[in-house]
């Protein structure tokens, strides 16, 4: 049994790693951003601009938050060294 | 989008996935034999042919507006990772990919590992080494030619494209019995990112019921814009990366 639950885990972690990646947060907001494209084509207001704005603030956030955590742990290295 | 755009578009995504499939089945059969990583590659690609030959047809009888919005929005994350990845890379967070060294720590990792036989594989750890290796980098090579391919009407190009990158960087690793350290492979992952991301934006929002003004003509305009956008992250990036040091430097005086 445990042997099962080990192997559907791994399966389970493989797609997760496969299709998810590194930053959960821009598969979230991939998926928020196609609701909202889908909610405002119901409306006259055109809906095209949503998919290039949501990459617009997606990549950036997730590169930011890398360089922030970069900057965080080579202060504390430093702090560390001094 | 062209023929010439689909086929280059594939072309060079499964271009970058067999460079490293390739170093892995090198490095397999360099350091242990290449029996059994010939078999675990032979039985990589009969797996990798019975998911196409099952995905095809089942992702062909999708409707296209579905097909669109589910392929979109895979697109989209794949491709905002991979650019993700290409920027931290180019900006120096992010150690480059280095097929040398890849190769090396598979070889010294091969070389460590027991000795087993199973069956009529006379290395066990050959055969999954490079059995694994292909099929996960075979898995997004599918992907991609089957995705790009049943969007664009046209699967018979893309698994030309993808087979002819397939054999193009295979036969050249085997030519050389080497890591294809040469190719540039990190640049090739920033366009493949920016495509991705861009085939995604534009076909996850038509899948979503978007119309894009002037239709089809929008696709290379996103794809630009992606891609300039990114080579502005890779700028700001750098300039973070390279002001940091210099801020340390800084604060390390004044804390003296």
């Amino acid at each position: 049994m445990t042997a099962v639950v080990a192997r559907l885990r791994s399966f389970a972690l493989f797609w997760y790693d496969f299709v998810i990646g590194d930053d959960w947060r821009i598969a979230v907001g991939v998926v928020a951003a196609l609701g909202i494209t889908y909610g405002v084509s119901r409306t006259s207001v055109p809906a095209w601009w949503i998919l290039p704005v949501a990459v617009v603030l997606l990549l950036p956030l997730s590169l930011w938050r890398v360089a922030r955590a970069a900057r965080s742990a080579s202060r504390s290295s430093r702090d560390a060294t001094l | 989008m062209t023929h010439g755009a689909l086929f280059f578009a594939v072309f060079l995504a499964c271009a970058v996935e067999a460079v490293e499939a390739t170093t892995i089945v090198l490095a397999a059969g360099t350091a242990r034999e290449w029996r059994s990583t010939t078999i675990g590659l032979i039985a990589a690609l009969v797996v990798l042919a019975g998911i196409v030959a099952v995905l095809g047809p089942a992702i062909s009888s999708v409707p296209l507006r579905g097909l669109r919005l589910v392929v979109g929005a895979l697109l989209l994350i794949f491709g905002l990772q991979w650019l993700r990845k290409a920027i931290l890379r180019a900006s120096g967070f992010k150690a480059l990919h280095n097929e040398d060294q890849i190769f090396a720590d598979e070889v010294a990792a091969a070389t460590a590992a027991p000795h087993e036989r199973r069956g009529f594989v006379t290395d066990w750890y050959a055969f999954t080494l490079s059995f694994k290796g292909v099929l996960l980098e075979g898995l997004e090579v599918v992907f991609i030619a089957l995705t790009f391919g049943t969007n664009d009407h046209n699967v018979g190009l893309a698994a030309i494209a993808a087979a002819a990158a397939v054999l193009v960087i295979g036969g050249a690793g085997f030519a050389v019995r080497a890591p294809l350290a040469r190719v540039p492979e990190n640049a090739m992952k920033f366009v493949v990112g920016v495509m991705l991301t861009g085939f995604g934006a534009f076909w996850g929002a038509e899948g979503a019921g978007a119309d894009w003004p002037g239709n089809d003509a929008a696709l290379p305009i996103v794809v630009a814009v992606v891609a300039l956008f990114s080579l502005g992250l890779v700028a700001t990036m750098r300039r973070s990366a390279a002001i940091e040091p210099v801020r340390r430097e800084m604060t390390m005086a004044a804390d003296r």
